[in-house]
């Protein structure tokens, strides 16, 4: 049997149309874009069309679109350079716990450096309270950044509300849409968004690519220093190759097929819930099946069956998922998400997997891997009984 | 040593015919977890087991967590190698995290030792709590049918289906002292696939493997200390109580850093040569930890050092004992330490009485007395008190 990928939060394959697109731009648009000969123009050329298809994607305008190279470099970019830009106006930042690590190490840095860093929890469904945004706002302020949607819960936050709350303040709001751009329509300009990270590996692109949305408002120096590619915002020769697999991917994401994705991926879901339920299995899901949720991560909690042992034996019969963050030496750390839904001293922490879909999955895929879980899980489960007993 | 490996090997075959439901499995069908620390020896009895045609898998256990020390962090180096080794041989490799079980089944009675004023052996603890028993556990979640160390020592099953641990054949790294703890049914489960073989040859397999870790350094020290000053490493966690140096006849000969930091038969570091009645170095000879006094006394053969009995408890022995409660053996005190003929009286309780053959130096409470018949280890204990003529020295 061919090994079955379940870990697309993490990374997915690029389609074959990117692929396609990018070994062609290797060939024939290999040029450095900021040269004024022939080679550059054309370089060039490539280059802008596909910030213009990047900056539709979300309502911008591709002058807003940075090229960077990926989430993490967007992340740190619009936390901490926005944070040096704007300490004169106040040093306090507010962000939530369930953030990716490109956020929380940024905000932990700009710690060591006098800044105030308000993290908002979040309640057992893994989302922030627009309240607890309003509260924690201060007339010094300056940043506020809050996810799109969460990597390893899969849960959405209030990004329409928390940018209607702060469209009147000055501090800017930024938001981290990994996770959430490929499944869900994205407007900055409805939203009220100053700062919007992306990255293409996530939505079938190539890795190492990505962008950082600023809207106008928005002025600080650039994170990566040299030459004045990106209209000086990010130094470095463009990936233009990178950039023209990262379009091609958005563009196949039009919004019937982000739609037809999270009507499949939340059909997935509940073929692995009802496999569970009915083979008697003991299980709960960390997050919530809403149908607003970002459906491609499932996120389950199996008591009794610890997360190592899980997904070696999963991993073994030809699947892969994911059990959270993998730390120093390969060993699992206890998930920081879990850990601000339900405390440090909940089980869940060692006994929970992540499943994450992608375009790649199929129905008949999807049904080996509830057979395998319910077997494995029901093993498990079974043997602690009788120790129990 | 030829003796002793076909004396292994016709074991081994009769296991084969033997044990029925585990032993007709052919090798394919057969699931060895392999416990991989990015050293030589375990990479190469992984390779050897995949050769085999064994179903292997490499699992390597992080048992510290030294990620927030700015000094030595030598676990991400040796995953790193663990993964190259896997990939190379071509194995399915993960890690499990055992810091917490290692935390509290270990390191917390490591400390307890300490605070006694004894000497413990976290390997002896380590291999009986967490490679044979947590590990074990966590193997038989992955539908293992064995699991395999890179130990020296070798298992042979006899034809009443008990498993005996022999010493391993290098006879300068045989580890079965570190293993005296385990019980039956862990050593039943084991297997020590380079424990035939000398070391020189496990780097020759491995060099002509290509193995990456064929040329690294065999690691020394205690695992959690690694490379680091033990006193120092000890100051994080126990408070040390300076105190009084003395002569066993009571003359003052300075102070001691905290008795943990001495071990019975260690040199003083005095550096008091001239101060004694002879030229001959100063050891430390005994500890009275109520009044918090080191003894120290000159000569490496002073007589306060030699012991001729001691007692033990928690005894177990790995084969079932069917030597009765009085019997003559060969016991070890420290790691690599040449056999004392012995007596053993076994008590109650798992108490027993060790008679040595002649005074032996340093007994040290907290450490292992294992015992052994020829190359069989039947299992040890822990050291209590150590005695020379019925009188107690005061070594704790």
């Amino acid at each position: 049997m061919q090994p079955v990928y379940l870990d697309n939060a993490g990374t997915t394959p690029p389609s074959p149309a990117v692929i396609q697109a990018i070994s062609q731009a290797e060939q024939e648009t290999w040029g450095n874009a900021s040269s004024t000969h022939f080679f550059g123009r054309h370089a060039k050329q490539a280059l802008e069309n596909a910030r213009i298809v990047l900056a539709n994607s979300i309502n911008a305008q591709p002058g807003q679109i940075v090229l960077t190279s990926g989430g993490s470099e967007s992340d740190n970019t619009a936390v901490v350079q926005t944070a040096l830009a704007r300490q004169h106006l106040g040093k306090h930042i507010i962000t939530d716990q369930i953030e990716h690590k490109a956020i929380l190490e940024s905000m932990k840095y700009l710690e060591t450096l006098g800044f105030d860093v308000t993290y908002l929890p979040v309640d057992e469904t893994g989302h922030v309270a627009v309240a607890d945004v309003a509260a924690a706002l201060r007339d010094d302020t300056i940043l506020v950044s809050i996810m799109y949607g969460n990597n390893e819960v899969g849960s959405r936050q209030p990004i329409a509300e928390i940018g209607e709350l702060l469209k009147d303040h000055q501090a800017w709001f930024h938001t981290d849409a990994v996770q959430a751009y490929g499944l869900t329509d994205i407007d900055v300009v409805a939203d009220h968004i100053d700062l919007l990270s992306t990255s293409a590996h996530k939505i079938n692109g190539p890795k190492f690519m990505g962008f950082l949305f600023e809207s106008d408002n928005v002025h600080f120096k650039p994170l990566i220093k040299g030459g004045d590619q990106e209209k000086k915002r990010r130094a470095g020769t463009e990936n233009v190759p990178g950039v023209i697999g990262f379009a091609t991917a958005v563009k196949a994401l039009t919004p019937a097929v982000k739609a037809a994705r999270q009507a499949q991926f939340a059909h997935f879901k509940q073929m692995i819930v009802g496999a569970l339920q009915d083979a008697g299995i003991k299980f709960a899901v960390n997050g919530s099946l809403a149908p607003t949720e970002l459906q491609h991560v499932l996120n389950l909690w199996l008591p009794g069956v610890p997360t190592d042992a899980l997904l070696v034996n999963l991993d073994l019969a030809g699947f892969a998922v994911s059990g959270g963050s993998a730390c120093t030496a390969g060993s699992l750390e206890p998930s920081h998400v879990l850990t601000a839904m339900f405390g440090s001293d909940s089980p869940r922490l060692r006994e929970s997997i992540r499943i994450s879909f992608g375009s790649i999955n199929t129905g008949a895929q999807i049904q080996d891997f509830a057979e395998k879980l319910v077997q494995i899980a029901g093993k498990m489960q079974t043997k602690n009984a009788q120790v129990l007993s | 040593m030829a003796r002793v490996l076909q004396t292994f090997f016709c074991f081994y075959r009769r296991q084969s015919r033997k044990d029925g439901d585990l032993m007709t499995k052919p090798n394919a069908q057969t699931r060895v977890v392999v416990g991989m620390s990015g050293g030589v020896d375990s990479s190469v009895s992984a390779l050897l087991l995949k050769e085999q045609g064994y179903d292997v898998i490499g699992v390597f256990m992080k048992n510290w967590d030294d990620s927030d020390d700015d000094g030595v962090c030598t676990a991400t180096q040796d995953w790193e190698d663990v993964a190259k080794v896997a990939a190379k041989i071509g194995i399915p490799y993960y890690s499990v995290n055992f810091e917490k079980e290692y935390w509290d089944r270990v390191f917390q009675y490591f400390l307890t030792e300490y605070k006694a004023g004894r000497t413990p052996n976290p390997d002896v603890m380590c291999n009986k709590e967490i490679k044979f028993k947590a590990f074990l556990e966590y193997a038989e979640k992955l539908d293992a049918d064995y699991i395999a160390m890179g130990h020296y020592a070798q298992k042979m099953v006899d034809t009443d289906g008990v498993a005996h641990m022999l010493r391993g054949a290098d006879g300068n790294k045989d580890q079965t002292y570190f293993l005296s703890q385990i019980s039956q049914e862990q050593l039943a489960k084991a297997m020590f696939p380079i424990g035939g073989m000398e070391k020189p040859h496990v780097r020759e397999i491995a060099e002509r493997a290509g193995l990456a870790t064929a040329h690294k350094k065999d690691s020394t020290g205690i695992c959690f200390i690694g490379e680091r000053n033990f006193r120092h490493f000890l100051s994080e966690f126990l408070p040390a109580k300076a105190g009084k140096m003395m002569t066993p006849d009571g003359q003052e000969m300075g102070e001691h850093t905290g008795l943990m930091h001495y071990t019975i038969g260690q040199r003083s570091g005095l550096g008091l040569g001239g101060n004694g009645t002879s030229n001959e170095p100063w050891f430390v000879v005994g500890k009275d930890l109520a009044k918090n006094i080191l003894y120290v006394d000159q000569g490496f053969h002073n007589p306060r050092l030699y012991a001729t009995s001691l007692t033990a408890t928690g005894t177990t022995f790995i084969a079932p004992n069917n030597r009765g409660n009085d019997f003559h053996c060969t016991a070890k005190f420290r790691y690599r330490q040449p056999d004392v003929g012995v007596t053993v009286h076994l008590q109650a309780d798992g108490q027993m009485t060790v008679d040595f053959d002649e005074p032996v130096r340093a007994i040290t409470p907290g450490q292992a007395v294992v015992l052994y018949d020829g190359d069989e280890c039947l299992g040890g204990a822990t050291i209590d008190h150590a005695f020379t003529h019925e009188r107690e020295l005061q070594y704790v």
